[in-house]
């Protein structure tokens, strides 16, 4: 990306973000100019002192410069303080705001647009990223917005003390830019990688934390210590050359301001001993000159932080620009009764810019109370077909229709009241057992909600659990078992007696018994229900009314278990992989 | 600079400021520590064997710091040899200081007189630039040696703590290593990760900048007392009024302002959390309509982030002005007391000067040990998660004198056998079982039934409370650990692969194992048609997140895998997960000749092979319930016969 857009994305989101709060931004400019000032009169101050007071023995004079003086600080410390006020509320609310734009953003895409960024790119940009352009908002409205004000007050007084002594801040300002300038730059790629090399031990931790058992069992701790003393020395020595690196900088930057004030104070002398400065001004110089370096030292720092601001501003522009490809019709049709029928006609699916359709040609149509099986080969489109009926995808030819209306027709949130999915991945979201079941219907009872459980098979391990339905599910479910997962799965699906049952391979992970008692529960719950089951095993799907057989994205036969097995010869061999002849009779 | 991919740092304490440039006016949580005090005392223990470069740092950071803290002093005298030459000037020749300040006395100058007695002047004499131009170009020296000496002593501190860093990961590896496999069952892993990451990352940089910083804070604060004290005492009572009046208002705030730190943490975690929980689960968030309901929990959530992190923001971005404040304050108190006494003659201008730039020197470490205080505490605790990990108990060491079979039979007995997970449930009890080399031992029972408790058995993962288990007559407990795995082949549901090539991978059965050894176990494992279907081959780059490779095909290389190592006695998980059809005719077919001739333990899902085997256990709730063949156990119907039945009538009933 070249710098040119890169500045507009963090331009384009700062603008946005920023405008509600264009009148505290403001304040905190005119607060943070008073306090510039105020601190700029202060040495100012001290030089009178010396050369009005101190030179002619003026006490009277001393004591009132010093009330002045302290009036001055007064206001300082009040405006500083409102000035932090206001600065750190706005950067705090630019940072809710973003975030909050982004979450909404991200909520209206569709599984297209998930996909296309990734889960844990999206949460990264919502997070990290989001951090980062707030940290350069709390910079930016507290010391950012003042480096520039200092340098330029802090020459224009300089200049005002003698200007001919402030032809040496040509030689030192650009002298401490580029020394810091070059060790940061210099440190920056260090940074980086040592920032992958953490990663690396991380990757190595995490596979042998994984493989513990297969490690020990066949006997290679040793190999796994050497693994992970080679990633722990790369790590060591690249950080030590980045610390290294960034020892030389305090000690540089010290250097630098102290030998400036030395060549001050010794041209400063001829001009005072030659009487064309007087000796008060001399001091005055020094503050001056530190607070010019201090804000050099800011600029720097800014330098370093924009540019990753702005490639994590470009990172969350993008996602706000994003338009979702699936969004309610600007004229939905009205709502059709919900009697549970799903076509296929004709449907067809490529992704976007793809020479080959993952599906093309797919026809077929079920009914209430018929159970229609999906099998295929790994990658023969069984989890896309799936993904059009809520309209996670849309078709790019041909339709899906649900009770006669095309999906792309529906309101979304109609559409999906009517199907009861239970996806691939098992995604369960923390909270009590309960709340993850109701989140298939807001307002069932602790009885149907028991109920769902039994169909689902998982009223004997909720049961057990402390707690019982109150028991907390983790995040993403992780401190239930696959098998477990899948059940609550399920149960949140039937509470929600929908019309349309969605079941995306979702009984991988029980074993046969369980398998086998869950799908006779729901053949009696479900008995006025459409059914849609993506399986890979043949026992699941054997007794189905209809079974489609997809091969590479196109539907090789349709039929029932026997039909299938006389007519399909992509299903016998999938069905001979599994079962011994005596099985399939 | 850290920029930490999320899953790992998320949820785990402690966290650090994110993202944020070090050193600026920010500061962590400090997680609570159970015992700060042994922990301190502990992690400088760790640096122990870097005492003598310790004492070479503490020695130049001494050198450094003083040299710094001469440098105002010296310049004070340029200040004074310039004043009295400017002074001097105005001044006729050729008359002493006594009767100039006679003379000005008698003008009724009394204060002007007074300010002169105390300087050496001579009247008439320019500006003494030799003696200035001495007194510089020493302060330039004191100036670049001051600079050396520091970057010395932080180039040597980064390998201290690097070393000492290297040393402590290396130790937890280690440790890991010796554990138990009860550890790793009863801790998260992401807990045990962010151990060795996260934890000792943090104690990496907080060693590192907080120790110089800490040293060199107290050296000045100690240094600039000293010459302040010299200079003036008045003045430096005024100022030293400054510093408990500083530590107060720091110390107020910063608890303050700790607190919502700690929230603000707390809310980003909670905040990022739901942002990953929602993303991560996005299709069910919108085919179950909790889309509105997220977006206003989400709210209210990050509402909170933000009042927590604006008051953390503003409260810490106080202390800053309050110090600057109270500096200021000194600075008026020291120019209008300086300047009195200066026109009184008890002062020169060059202390004053000199004092000014000291009592600036003066506030700053103050204001740096709070913060250092806090980065360290946070370093102690996550030091004690580490120290934690370094102190759970180990495994029982190895036999001194191990016995080793010299040819493998395979036949493994099992006598009395007790063993419980938990002392309070009992498990297993006086369990008996032969396996003659060669037959195949199937373990069934429903999901969750604690199959795999025989597997950690076997291969001593835990060890057995009472009875024996003896492999060709030798009980295993006589063996060493790693010969007794050596006898071992196995095969888990979940494939587990390392980054590396698929070469590597396989080669990981047998160390030292030849090209074409490893080729015939890939063909063995059906595996050698796959692979030579990637264009890299046998040199493709797999990891255990690889999508290159199926699952199905991650499964035939562990198959490859045991094939290498060539064991006598197998464990085998039978997969109940997807794999597709092809695939899994593969998988079959290679498993089935890896346990031609070789004793077996399988758990099994598949009906064939439970047919198949010699002797089936049958497990519930954790324990062995049933064992038998086939036709014996369903001749008892039992648990084993109901299980059967549910799912095998189910196929015929399906069938049918």
């Amino acid at each position: 990306m070249d710098p040119g857009t890169r500045r507009s994305g963090i331009v384009r989101l700062l603008s946005t973000h920023l405008r509600p709060y264009r009148r505290e931004i403001g304040l905190v400019i005119v607060l943070q100019l008073i306090q510039a000032i105020a601190n700029l009169y202060l040495p100012t101050l001290n030089a009178n002192i010396i050369n009005n007071g101190v030179v002619t023995g003026n006490t009277a004079y001393i004591v009132h410069t010093g009330g002045l003086m302290l009036a001055v600080t007064l206001l300082m410390g009040v405006t500083a303080v409102i000035a932090v006020y206001w600065g750190a509320k706005v950067a705090m609310s630019l940072g809710r705001d973003v975030r909050a734009s982004l979450f909404r953003r991200v909520e209206t895409f569709s599984q297209m647009e998930v996909n296309r960024f990734g889960t844990p790119s999206l949460t990264t940009r919502s997070t990290n990223d989001v951090q980062q352009v707030q940290m350069l908002g709390v910079m930016s409205l507290t010391v950012i917005i003042s480096a520039p004000i200092m340098a330029v007050g802090g020459i224009f007084m300089a200049l005002r003390m003698n200007a001919e002594l402030s032809l040496l801040l040509v030689i030192i300002v650009p002298l401490m830019g580029v020394v810091i300038g070059l060790i940061v730059t210099r440190a920056v790629p260090i940074f980086r990688s040592v920032q992958q090399k953490i990663d690396g031990i991380n990757r190595v931790m995490r596979e042998t934390l994984g493989g513990i058992r297969v490690i020990r069992a066949f006997n290679r701790t040793d190999f796994e210590e050497r693994r992970f003393a080679e990633v722990n020395a790369d790590l060591t020595s690249t950080t030590l050359r980045v610390t290294r690196l960034f020892a030389l900088l305090m000690p540089a930057i010290m250097l630098i301001l102290n030998l400036s004030t030395v060549a001050v104070m010794w041209f400063g002398s001829l001009l005072v001993g030659s009487g064309r400065m007087p000796i008060g001004n001399l001091t005055a110089f020094l503050t001056y000159l530190m607070q010019i370096l201090f804000s050099v030292l800011m600029a720097t720092i800014m330098f370093v932080m924009v540019p990753r601001a702005a490639a994590s501003a470009d990172r969350i522009q993008e996602v706000l620009e994003t338009e979702p490809e699936i969004a309610d019709p600007s004229a939905p049709a009205p709502s059709p009764p919900r009697i549970g029928t799903v076509e296929f006609r004709d449907a067809e699916f490529r992704y976007p810019g793809a020479d080959a359709p993952v599906l093309s040609g797919i026809s077929f149509a079920m009914g209430p109370g018929e159970v229609t099986a999906i099998v295929g080969s790994t990658g023969s489109g069984k989890s896309t077909l799936v993904n059009l009926i809520p309209r996670f995808f849309d078709v790019s030819g041909g339709a899906v229709l649900i009770d006669g209306v095309d999906v792309r027709r529906f309101r979304q949130e109609d559409l999906w009241s009517r199907i009861g999915l239970v996806p691939q991945r098992a995604f369960l979201f923390s909270g009590s057992i309960a709340d993850n079941v109701r989140d298939g219907r807001h307002d069932a009872t602790d009885d149907e909600v028991w109920h769902a459980l039994e169909v689902a098979q998982a009223a004997d391990f909720v049961r057990d659990l402390p707690g019982g339905l109150e028991a907390l599910v983790t995040q993403g479910g992780s401190n239930l078992s696959g098998g477990q997962r899948q059940r609550m799965a399920v149960a949140r699906a039937v509470v929600r007696r929908p019309g349309i049952y969605v079941f995306d391979d979702s009984f991988s992970a029980l074993d046969f018994a369980t398998d086998a008692r869950l799908r006779g529960a729901l053949r009696n719950e479900a008995r006025g229900a459409t059914a849609l089951i993506v399986a890979q095993r043949v026992g699941t799907i054997m007794r189905a009314d209809r079974i489609v057989v997809l091969a590479e994205g196109t539907v090789a036969g349709v039929g029932t278990h026997q039909e299938l097995l006389e007519t399909c010869a992509t299903y016998r061999e999938i069905v001979y992989s599994q079962l011994t002849p005596e099985e399939v009779a | 600079m850290s920029d930490r991919p999320d899953g790992q740092a998320r949820g785990q304490p402690p966290r650090r400021v994110g993202g944020g440039p070090p050193g600026m006016m920010m500061m962590g949580t400090a997680p609570k520590s159970k015992d700060f005090g042994g922990s301190a005392r502990r992690l400088l223990g760790r640096l122990s064997p870097e005492r003598p470069k310790l004492v070479l740092v503490v020695l130049l950071a001494v050198v450094s710091v003083t040299l710094t803290i001469l440098g105002p002093r010296i310049l004070g005298h340029a200040t004074n040899v310039l004043f009295e030459g400017v002074i001097g000037k105005r001044l006729p020749a050729g008359v002493t200081q006594q009767q100039v300040i006679a003379g000005l006395r008698a003008r009724g100058q009394e204060q002007l007189a007074t300010m002169l007695s105390g300087m050496q002047l001579t009247p008439g004499a320019a500006v003494d630039y030799a003696q200035i131009a001495r007194i510089l170009s020493t302060l330039a020296v004191v100036y670049l040696l001051s600079s050396l000496f520091a970057w010395m002593q932080a180039y040597v501190m980064a390998g201290i703590a690097q070393r000492t860093m290297y040393a402590l990961r290396e130790d937890v590896d280690r440790k890991l290593a010796r554990l138990p496999l009860s550890y790793f069952d009863g801790h998260a892993r992401g807990d045990v990760l962010s151990r060795v990451t996260n934890d000792i990352d943090n104690i990496s940089t907080s060693l590192q900048q907080s120790l110089t910083q800490l040293i060199t804070a107290v050296l000045t604060v100690i240094g600039v007392l000293i010459m302040m004290l010299t200079i003036s005492p008045l003045l430096a009572l005024i100022s030293l009024i400054a510093v408990p009046l500083s530590m107060f208002v720091t110390l107020v705030i910063a608890r303050r302002s700790q607190r919502q730190f700690t929230k603000q943490w707390a809310k980003t975690g909670d905040v990022d959390g739901f942002i990953e929980e929602m993303f991560s689960g996005h299709a069910v968030v919108k085919v179950f309509g909790k889309r509105e309901a997220a977006i206003r929990h989400f709210d209210e959530q990050n509402q909170e982030l933000f009042q927590a992190s604006f008051r953390a923001q503003f409260l810490s971005g106080t202390i800053q002005p309050a110090m600057l404040f109270i500096s200021n304050l000194n600075y008026v108190a020291i120019a209008v007391i300086g300047g009195v006494r200066v026109a009184n003659g008890t002062l020169s201008l060059g202390d004053v000067v000199a004092f000014i730039q000291y009592s600036r020197q003066f506030t700053q470490p103050i204001m740096q040990t709070a913060s250092i205080m806090n980065t360290l505490q946070s370093a102690v605790a996550s030091a004690e998660r580490v120290f934690e990990l370094l102190d759970e108990s180990e495994e029982s060491p190895d036999d001194a004198l191990p016995q080793t079979l010299a040819t493998t039979q395979g036949r493994i007995t099992l006598q009395d056998v007790s063993f419980r997970y938990r002392p309070d449930t009992p498990l297993i009890d006086d369990f008996d079982l032969d396996v003659p080399a060669g037959e195949t031992v199937a373990i069934v029972g429903p999901t969750g039934a604690g199959k795999t408790t025989l597997v950690n058995l076997l291969l001593r993962f835990y060890e057995i409370d009472g009875g024996r288990i003896s492999i060709d007559g030798v009980d295993t407990r006589r063996m060493s650990r790693g010969g007794l795995r050596q006898l071992f082949g196995m095969v888990l549901q979940d494939p587990w692969l390392f980054r590396g090539t698929i070469r590597d991978n396989i080669a990981y059965g047998r160390e030292g194992a030849t090209e074409e050894e490893i080729e015939a176990a890939a063909r063995a494992a059906r595996l050698d048609h796959f692979v030579h279907t990637l264009p890299d081959g046998y040199d493709t780059m797999v990891d255990d997140e690889a999508t290159n490779v199926s699952q199905g095909e991650k499964q035939l290389l562990t198959i490859a895998r045991a094939f290498l190592a060539d064991p006598q006695i197998l464990i085998l998980d039978e997969a109940t997960s997807s794999v597709d059809t092809r695939t899994e005719v593969l998988i079959q077919q290679a498993m089935s000749e890896l346990m031609r001739d070789r004793t077996s333990f399988v758990i099994a899902h598949r009906l064939s092979t439970i047919r198949g085997a010699h002797t089936i256990l049958v497990m519930n709730h954790g324990s062995i319930v049933e064992q038998g063949t086939h036709d014996e156990l369903m001749a008892r119907r039992g648990f084993y016969h109901d299980l059967y039945a549910s799912q095998f009538t189910e196929a015929l009933d399906e069938a049918s």
